[in-house]
Formats: C-alpha cells, sequence, structure tokens
C-alpha cells in the first residue's frame, strides 16, 4: 500500500462491547498487507444521537471523528451502518453546527470513510482473503450495508472465498432484523417481534454461525438467539474473514 | 332513507408504541397482514422488474412533483380558470372543516340527504363522512374495502386495500349481519368464497348507484393545463359514481397538480404496478367540468389545503407531497407488516403516514403524532421501491430532529433527553469514554451468568429502561478488556504479519 494511510475505526459497540470483531479487522488487514493506525482520539460516529433526533448532542462526536480521522488516505469500519453514518449523516450533523470548517473537514474525512468489505474488495481489490472457517454459516445483510452503502454482494463474495464454508442462504436475508438503534428499546415490543421472525429465519437454515457485517444488529439477533437456547452464536464478519487454517476461530468457545 | 353507520374515529389513539403492543398481540391481524402484504410485494416486484428504465422513470416523476410544487401557486390558478371554462364550480378549502361545509352545503342545496362515494384518501382525512352525518347526510362507501371497513364500523388500515387486516370468513360475517341494515341485504347462505362475496357486494352497491342523486370522490391527478379530474380503480365502482349521479363533489389535495396531460403517462404507468402490481389498472377515468346532457350536470371541485402548505414550507419534507398513495411502501415495511395501519392513528398508516402526518399536522404539540417518525427502523426498504423516490428516512431522521428540538426548552427534560445529553458527553471523548469502558469492564470481569454461544456470559436482565432490551434479549457482559485497553497494552506492538 505504499505510502497509503489506513486508519480502522472501532466503532463505540466494537470498542466497549465487542473488541473480537474490531481485533479481528486489524488482525486481517495486517495479514493482507495493510499497515493499520488505530487513532486513540477516536471514539463514536454519533448515529446514535443523530438517528434519535439529537442534533446538536451530535456535533461534538463528529467533531471528534474528524480531528481523529484527519489526514488518513482511507477510514476502514466493521459496520455497515457507522460508515453509512459518517458518509452521509455527518454533513447534516456539520450544516446544522454552522461551522464551516466542521462541514470542510467532514467532506474529507467522509468519502474516505469505508465499511470493510468495500475497502477488501473495492480498494485492495481482493476477494480470497486467504481464510479458513469449516463451518456452517448463514449471512444476514444488514439495511445499512445494504440500502444506505450499496455494498451488494460484496460480503458474500468475500465469505464463498473462503477455505471450508458450508455458507447457507438465509430467506428472507434482505428484510431488516428490527434493531434500529434506539428504536429497540423506543418500540422494543416491534422491535422484538421482527427479530423473532429473523431469529426463526437463521434457524431454519440450520446453521451454527450468524454472520453480519455490524455488532449492534448482531447483538439484538443473537440477544434473541440466546435467550431462546438456539445453539446459534453470531460472529462478525471480519471474524470468519480473520480466521486461518493456522490460526482458527474458535467458534464452540471463545 | 338509511342512516350510515357510526364510523369510529382515530381521535384520541395512543402513541404509536402503546397502539403497536396491542395490535402485536392480535394473532389473526398478523396472519392477515403477513399473507397479504407478502402477496402484493411479491406481485409488485414481479411487475416492476418488467420496466427497464423503471428507475428513470421513478426520478422522472420526482422531477415533475418538485417543478409543479415549486410553481404551485400558479399551477392552481391555471386549473381553476380550466375547471370553471368547462362549467366546474372550484371552491378553495382551507382545512378540513371548509372542504367539508362545502360538500354539505351542495347536499343541502339540493335536498339530498345521501350520497356516494368513491374510494378517497382526501374524505378520509377529512373526516367528510362524520361531518356529512352531522349534517343528516348519509355518505355511503362503494369500493368493497371501504364498505367492509364502513359496515364493520371500522377503522381503514391500509391506504390501497383499507381492509386488508380482513380476512374472508370475517368479510362474510360482516355482509351477513350488517348489509340488511344498510340496504338490500346479504343472499341467504352466503359463503366466504370472494366470488361470492363479491357478487353479493355487486347487488348491495347496485341498489345505491341507482338511487343516489350526488357522488363524492377524489382525484388521483388533477391536470392543470386542461382542467382534467382523474380516478384510476379497479372496481369500477369509481366509474359508477362518476357518471350516474346527477352532482358530483370531487375533493383535491393541492398536491394532486400535474401540469399537463403528457406528464399523467410517466404516473399511469408508475401507480398501477407500484400499487396493486398490476401493469395496468382496470378503470381509468377523467373528466372536465360539465357535458351536457351526458353525466353530472353539476360538479364542483373543492381544492383542499389542510396543512399541504405547512409541508410544502419544510425544505426537507416537502417531498413527501410527492406522494401518490401508491401504498408500496406499507406492503414493503417490516413494521407494517407486524403492527398493521391503525397502530399509526391515521388514515396514512405505514412509512408515508409516518412522515406526512407529522407533516400536515406539525409536530410538538400531540404525542401521538410525534410517536410517528420514530415508529421505523429507517431499514429504508420504503425508499427503494417508491414510485417517486421520496427519501422517507431522511425525512424521518429530519422529523425526530424536529420532535427533540420542539422539547429542547421544557423545564423538566425527558429522561431521554438526559440520557442523551450524557452519553454525547462521555462519548465526545476519548480519555472519558476509556474510563466508562474500565468500570464496564470491572462488571463484566466479576459478573456471574449463563453462558451464552461463543462462551461470554449472558446478562439476563438490567432494570428499567435496561428491561426493555432484557425482556426478550440476552446482553452479553461487557468484556474484561476493551478493544481500545487492548491496543494499548498488545495490539499496537503486536508484529506486522
Amino acid at each position: 500500500m505504499g505510502d497509503v494511510r489506513v486508519a480502522v475505526m472501532s466503532t463505540c459497540i466494537g470498542d466497549a462491547m465487542f473488541p473480537d470483531a474490531v481485533r479481528a479487522t486489524v488482525r486481517l488487514l495486517r495479514r493482507l498487507g495493510v499497515s493499520v493506525e488505530v487513532p486513540e482520539a477516536q471514539t463514536c460516529c454519533g448515529q446514535p444521537m443523530v438517528n434519535t433526533g439529537y442534533l446538536d448532542e451530535a456535533v461534538p462526536l463528529v467533531r471528534n471523528f474528524v480531528s481523529a480521522f484527519e489526514g488518513f488516505d482511507h477510514v476502514v469500519v466493521p459496520s455497515g451502518s457507522c460508515a453509512g453514518s459518517v458518509r452521509h449523516q455527518h454533513s447534516l450533523v456539520a450544516a446544522r453546527s454552522g461551522d464551516a470548517g466542521l462541514a470542510d473537514a467532514v467532506s474529507r474525512t467522509a468519502p474516505r470513510t469505508l465499511e470493510l468489505s468495500e475497502f477488501l474488495v473495492d480498494v485492495l481489490d481482493v476477494v480470497d482473503v486467504g481464510a479458513s472457517f469449516p463451518h456452517r454459516v448463514t449471512y444476514h445483510p444488514t439495511c445499512h450495508s445494504l440500502r444506505m452503502l450499496r455494498v451488494g454482494d460484496r460480503p458474500v463474495r468475500l465469505l464463498s472465498a473462503v477455505a471450508g464454508i458450508d455458507l447457507v442462504p438465509l430467506p428472507g436475508a434482505e428484510e431488516c432484523c428490527g434493531f434500529g438503534g434506539t428504536f429497540a428499546v423506543k418500540n422494543s415490543e416491534t422491535s422484538v417481534a421482527m427479530g423473532s421472525d429473523k431469529a426463526a429465519q437463521v434457524r431454519s437454515t440450520g446453521a451454527e454461525v450468524l454472520v453480519a457485517g455490524d455488532s449492534s444488529c448482531l447483538m439484538h439477533v443473537g440477544g434473541l438467539l440466546s435467550r431462546q437456547r438456539a445453539g446459534i452464536r453470531t460472529m462478525h464478519l471480519a471474524e470468519v474473514l480473520a480466521s486461518t487454517a493456522d490460526s482458527p476461530a474458535e467458534v464452540a468457545r471463545s | 332513507m338509511t342512516a350510515a353507520p357510526e364510523h369510529p374515529t382515530f381521535l384520541g389513539m395512543p402513541p404509536f408504541p402503546a397502539a403497536a403492543r396491542v395490535a402485536l398481540a392480535d394473532t389473526q391481524l398478523r396472519r392477515n397482514l403477513a399473507h397479504a402484504t407478502g402477496t402484493i410485494r411479491a406481485k409488485r416486484a414481479g411487475v416492476v422488474a418488467e420496466v427497464d428504465d423503471w428507475e428513470e422513470l421513478r426520478q422522472r416523476a420526482a422531477g415533475i412533483k418538485d417543478d409543479t410544487l415549486a410553481h404551485l401557486d400558479e399551477h392552481l390558478l391555471t386549473l381553476e380558470a380550466a375547471l370553471t371554462a368547462a362549467g366546474a364550480t372550484v371552491h378553495w378549502a382551507r382545512d378540513a372543516a371548509d372542504a367539508c361545509a362545502v360538500v354539505a352545503e351542495v347536499a343541502k342545496s339540493h335536498g339530498i340527504d345521501q350520497v356516494v362515494k368513491v374510494k378517497s384518501m382526501a374524505t378520509q382525512e377529512i373526516e367528510l363522512n362524520e361531518a356529512l352525518a352531522a349534517q343528516g347526510i348519509s355518505a355511503w362507501e362503494t369500493d368493497l374495502a371501504e364498505l367492509i371497513v364502513q359496515l364493520g364500523e371500522d377503522l381503514p388500515s391500509h391506504i390501497l386495500v383499507p381492509a386488508i387486516h380482513r380476512n374472508r370468513s370475517e368479510i362474510r360475517d360482516i355482509f351477513r349481519d350488517k348489509m340488511a341494515a344498510a340496504g338490500r341485504a346479504a343472499p341467504e347462505g352466503l359463503t366466504n368464497d370472494p366470488a361470492a362475496l363479491a357478487g353479493a357486494a355487486r347487488l348491495h352497491l347496485r341498489e345505491k348507484f341507482l338511487a343516489t342523486k350526488m357522488a363524492v370522490s377524489g382525484a388521483n391527478f388533477a391536470v392543470a393545463e386542461s382542467g382534467t379530474l382523474v380516478v384510476v380503480e379497479s372496481e369500477g365502482n369509481g366509474r359508477m359514481c362518476l357518471t350516474l349521479p346527477d352532482v358530483l363533489v370531487t375533493v383535491v389535495g393541492i398536491e394532486k397538480l400535474l401540469p399537463t396531460w403528457a406528464d399523467l403517462e410517466v404516473f399511469l404507468r408508475l401507480l398501477p404496478r407500484s400499487s396493486t402490481g398490476e401493469r395496468m389498472n382496470p378503470y381509468t377515468s377523467t373528466w372536465s367540468g360539465v357535458t351536457p346532457g351526458d353525466g353530472p350536470q353539476e360538479v364542483h371541485v373543492v381544492l383542499l389545503d389542510n396543512g399541504r402548505t405547512r409541508a410544502l414550507a419544510d425544505e426537507v419534507g416537502r417531498q413527501a407531497l410527492r406522494c401518490i398513495r401508491c401504498s408500496a411502501c406499507l406492503n414493503v415495511c417490516p413494521v407494517y407488516e407486524r403492527v398493521g395501519g391503525h397502530a399509526y392513528g391515521s388514515v396514512y398508516p405505514g412509512p408515508i403516514g409516518a412522515i406526512l402526518n407529522p407533516l400536515l399536522k406539525g409536530v410538538g404539540t400531540d404525542k401521538q403524532t410525534d410517536s410517528l417518525p420514530y415508529a421505523s427502523t429507517l431499514c429504508g426498504a420504503c425508499a427503494d421501491v417508491c414510485p417517486v423516490a421520496i427519501d422517507i428516512p431522511g425525512i424521518l431522521v429530519h422529523l425526530r430532529t424536529q420532535v427533540v428540538d420542539a422539547h429542547r426548552d421544557d423545564s423538566v427534560p425527558k429522561a431521554e433527553a438526559v440520557a442523551m445529553r450524557a452519553a454525547a458527553w462521555g462519548l465526545s471523548d476519548a480519555a472519558r469514554m476509556g474510563l466508562g469502558e474500565r468500570a464496564a469492564g470491572l462488571v463484566g470481569r466479576f459478573g456471574r451468568g449463563r453462558g451464552m454461544p461463543g462462551g461470554r456470559t449472558a446478562l439476563g436482565w438490567l432494570p428499567w429502561p435496561g428491561t426493555r432490551w432484557t425482556s426478550a434479549r440476552d446482553l452479553p457482559l461487557p468484556p474484561a478488556e476493551s478493544f481500545r485497553a487492548w491496543w494499548k497494552r498488545a495490539g499496537r506492538h503486536e508484529e506486522q504479519r
């Protein structure tokens, strides 16, 4: 990658709740020859505030984001939702702040922010990342990856190239799982009704692992599957792609 | 005269989460909706896929609507002039009360106490039937599904198929029990066979069409240059209402305008495929004023604002006025599919209702309206199917901001506002966030609980408001070490491989 500077955005949920997914992202990128930087000043993209209507409250978070990631050629995010928020919502927050300097900074950082599968396929031009994962897997394409970022079949192409994987299609895959950020608590009953249907589709595949590119959606569906004692675990796309024959991901226990 | 059954109204409905909770427990509603929306979704997808230039077509439609809305004042005057020249009487209605008064006045001037109606969202929005009933005038719905809703003393739950929450056995029961009091009774031994049900409705309605002197309709489109009103329908009841009575009153939202006849072509291609999943709708009726000796000899047109100029003033939200009421967004919405239309507390349910109601009424005054922009996961499926490319998720977020802003000066802030401010404080600085993670990590290190698949420990219960998560979902205990802490301790030093 020469002098190209690549940063990983851990995302607040990845940092605080699902560090394995972010560690796997770092491991995977290093294995592919990318010299990864992790700006320690980073925190959260501000999406929870923006999507609940608290635009003023998101301003300091967006300010923090641009100052942490200014100057990088690519910001890689193991989340379609957070990448989507940076690309499509940071400009709204900047406009609200009335700070032309912030709007200017956002116009530089936002387009350089990529979801993991976009970075792998479009920038690194790789589909077979040399992974090995001999398990039965089904993949849920999260809404913001699908309809906000339009990542299309990139994640499935990446997964299909993994050695030993038994990738089963998920029925009704493109339908929302019902997480929806604060929707999950503000409208918890509807959220759970949607998630239960998604969990039923996941169970119908006979998969051992449900994979997605967003830890938040996985926390929701995985929480339901765990409560149901379904015996199916969730893993982030990065964890599957980081797993190799020499250093396999532990699936049954980790 | 037979009095039309008392209609309940949406007035006083609880906010969305509470209404949704009730709907989610209705097993028959869940089953009916899943079946009906699934069927119509698949039909739509099939016929849309046949059109190679669908994306161009919908961008074109969006452009026509935006241009029209930008010069709405001029187009409205053109329409008024063309209609007047063609022999129609044009009325301007600022709100529901104005519009209802015009319709009642026309009926009373002829001593009419019974009108037939073509299915119309605008007249439902202004609660015309209730207003007419208060003046002793019975309004009879002639669209099959509207008839089911009216006879069942029920509320519509879908824009296109207002009785979508009913199955055919329920409809058989409604016809058997209620038709006699409203006019011609259902035939003896009526079964739940769709053809038999349609036959019963046909006989019942035929009597009404032939005996009624006045009809009320809405319009899907109003063409300004020619003063033409357009109704698109599937059952032929519209055609009966528009031709048989002597007097015809049409209530049209001012956003229904199209400048020219040629513009119609785009919309008549988009609408049937998006709404019923048909390549073309069975009946398209167009009329301009009065034709001597043929059809209604007295024609009125009520141009309705009722909040539309308020919506037009909203720079982000105004694109909602492009809506052609196809209901594709309802059929594809995973929230609507589970809770149905009544939970939205309006004749406009689903994703479009979640933006249109707050835009028409304004936010910050009633909790029900303010709850609607939050009745979505922002999954974006609605925007993808919208034939006029309305960015529904974007407008939802915009309206959420308006709801929050309307309460910024409250003397006692909501718990949510306090939580969001605290989260923003904690999450806008890496040191503060790291401190929070270390505290959570202690809980994670010493917490005990059941193992989740994959080896993490489940947090099965949290105090309120966390119970809203844990009542149905496990949550893993926070990890003993955050990513941030790992990076500092080991991650950044690890060898590049």
